[in-house]
């Protein structure tokens, strides 16, 4: 029992992770309906930049909020350089756009920072605390704590404050959004930067428990697509849900299923897409069957 | 000099032209009628006023023109275009869809003051704040749609087939709110309308467009009484 509470605990933990990055390709798809497949690059390449920050001798909390900055605005120039002139582009031209920037990224994180993995600092002790009679470990706890706190930032972001209402709309009806006033490419610019920023937070989460090199994220990005299809992949909270289903499940599949362990994780998270394709195509909180063009 | 003001607009889609030189005006404080039968190009003509369709020739607003102007900048200068479907957000709440009439205001105490006029014409909205725009009615949309518009405090309102596919009761409450607005805020409207009648009544000027011209412009009054008029292009 107390190994099971244990585990579930560091699945919620994964889980944290794999929502923001989920989070991250939901807003994105919701502005431009299309995931992007540059997202945990991005990420990736938002933990190096963190990485260098604190390897000049600035303080973690300094650094992780400043990453996250840089990375909105980030976000906000690539979409305003590399996407917004494929804007009306068809499908397949943005799926190869968002492929060769991920490309990109990738080759510059080596170019610049290297291959060699890389021991990521963690804030959070490796002790662990009695949580009923489980032991939990701060750091499980800690990546709970941060990725709760910005996935609520974002929420009340989108659903509390007019910026954040007029992203959605402009998400959801262009057309009519611009007769409103709404800026819309200027929101759906946002929109990047929110969803480079939330990525970001995902990479600096997982960095400790992974090693940092340029493919970091080549495998968090499949669980995270797990929980965006799982959640549905218009829907912001279903990510959060989703990631938080796929965390515990992968982590008790781990565990508990014999044969799978660590190396059959990842077939889990596939498993799970492939379940919700076929029967429930519009994931946990997906409603409509069609999107009206 | 008129608030706005066509001149020889030319507009279309890809390959075909939708307007042959449209020249119009309308006057601040006016209520003019655009008339026609389907596919003459009357929706075309609104959406070249807010640049939601390529066009050349002449618009102004204000004195201002509208050639390089975006659709935002345009609403921004004061025109509030109710679009053919209403172009209500059917994701968001009513109360979320009526904020987003506010959007560019920054006077909390007029949006405050407007609020509870438009609650005041269309109290059902009041009552269905809370719930999904896409649960209302066909003549509900419309009156979100309306009053989405009227928040935006506009001074020019463009408004595409507000009658249609809704009840005859439901039309003339419509119409008396446009008519009461107009006259208590010298808001201009540019009304296209199947409805030849009804746009007739609540107009002072009314334009016939046939296939992308004017075939007739002159008082609303003196069109409904000429039977030719009424005969070829109104219908009844």
């Amino acid at each position: 029992m107390q190994e099971f509470l244990q585990q579930v605990l560091s699945g919620i933990a994964s889980g944290g992770i794999y929502a923001s990055l989920a989070l991250a390709l939901v807003l994105i798809y919701n502005a431009m309906g299309l995931v992007n497949f540059a997202q945990g690059e991005m990420a990736m390449f938002a933990t190096f930049l963190a990485f260098t920050l604190i390897g000049r001798g600035m303080d973690y909390w300094i650094a992780l909020p400043l990453t996250i900055a840089i990375a909105f605005v980030g976000g906000i120039v690539i979409q305003r350089v590399v996407i917004r002139p494929v804007e009306r582009a068809p499908v397949l031209t943005l799926v190869i756009v968002t492929l060769g920037l991920a490309t990109l990224i990738n080759g510059l994180a080596g170019f610049f920072f290297g291959y060699l993995p890389r021991l990521f600092p963690s804030p959070f002790s490796v002790q662990t605390i009695d949580i009923f009679g489980a032991a939990a470990s701060w750091q499980d706890l800690g990546v709970i704590a941060v990725s709760g706190v910005v996935l609520v930032l974002v929420f009340l972001m989108l659903q509390r404050t007019t910026v954040g209402l007029a992203m959605r709309a402009a998400a959801h009806n262009p057309e009519a959004s611009r007769l409103l006033g709404i800026r819309v490419s200027w929101m759906l610019a946002l929109g990047w930067g929110l969803a480079s920023a939330v990525g970001a937070v995902s990479g600096i989460m997982v960095a400790p428990i992974l090693y940092l090199e340029p493919n970091m994220m080549q495998t968090v990005i499949i669980y995270a697509f797990a929980a965006a299809v799982l959640g549905g992949i218009e829907s912001p909270l279903g990510a959060v849900i989703g990631g938080l289903i796929v965390g515990v499940t992968v982590n008790l599949a781990g565990t508990y299923l014999p044969g799978v362990g660590g190396d059959l994780q990842l077939a889990v998270a596939f498993a799970i897409i492939i379940a919700v394709l076929v029967i429930r195509p519009n994931g946990l909180l997906g409603r409509r069957a069609m999107r009206r063009a | 000099m008129a608030l706005l003001e066509l001149d020889g607009v030319r507009a279309g889609y890809g390959q075909t032209r939708v307007l042959h030189g449209v020249s119009m005006s309308v006057g601040d404080g006016d209520v003019v009628a655009l008339l026609g039968a389907n596919g003459a190009g009357k929706t075309t003509t609104l959406r070249a006023i807010t640049g939601g369709v390529r066009w050349d020739g002449i618009i102004n607003f204000g004195g201002r023109s509208l050639r390089r102007a975006t659709t935002e900048a345009i609403v921004r200068m004061g025109i509030a275009h109710v679009p053919e479907g209403r172009g209500v957000l059917t994701e968001l709440t009513v109360e979320e869809n009526l904020r987003l009439g506010a959007y560019l205001r920054r006077d909390g105490g007029g949006v405050a003051k407007d609020y509870d006029r438009v609650f005041g014409y269309f109290p059902i909205l009041r009552e269905r704040r809370k719930l999904s725009a896409s649960t209302l009615s066909g003549g509900e949309q419309q009156m979100l749609a309306l009053a989405r518009a009227l928040l935006m405090r506009p001074k020019l309102l463009l408004l595409d087939e507000p009658s249609l596919g809704l009840a005859p009761l439901v039309v003339r409450s419509i119409f008396e709110i446009i008519r009461a607005v107009n006259e208590s805020d010298r808001v201009a409207v540019l009304l296209v309308e199947q409805n030849a009648r009804i746009a007739l009544e609540l107009s002072s000027r009314a334009y016939v467009l046939e296939v992308g011209r004017v075939a007739v412009e002159g008082e609303s009054a003196t069109l409904k009484n000429q039977e030719s008029v009424r005969r070829s292009y109104l219908g009844y």
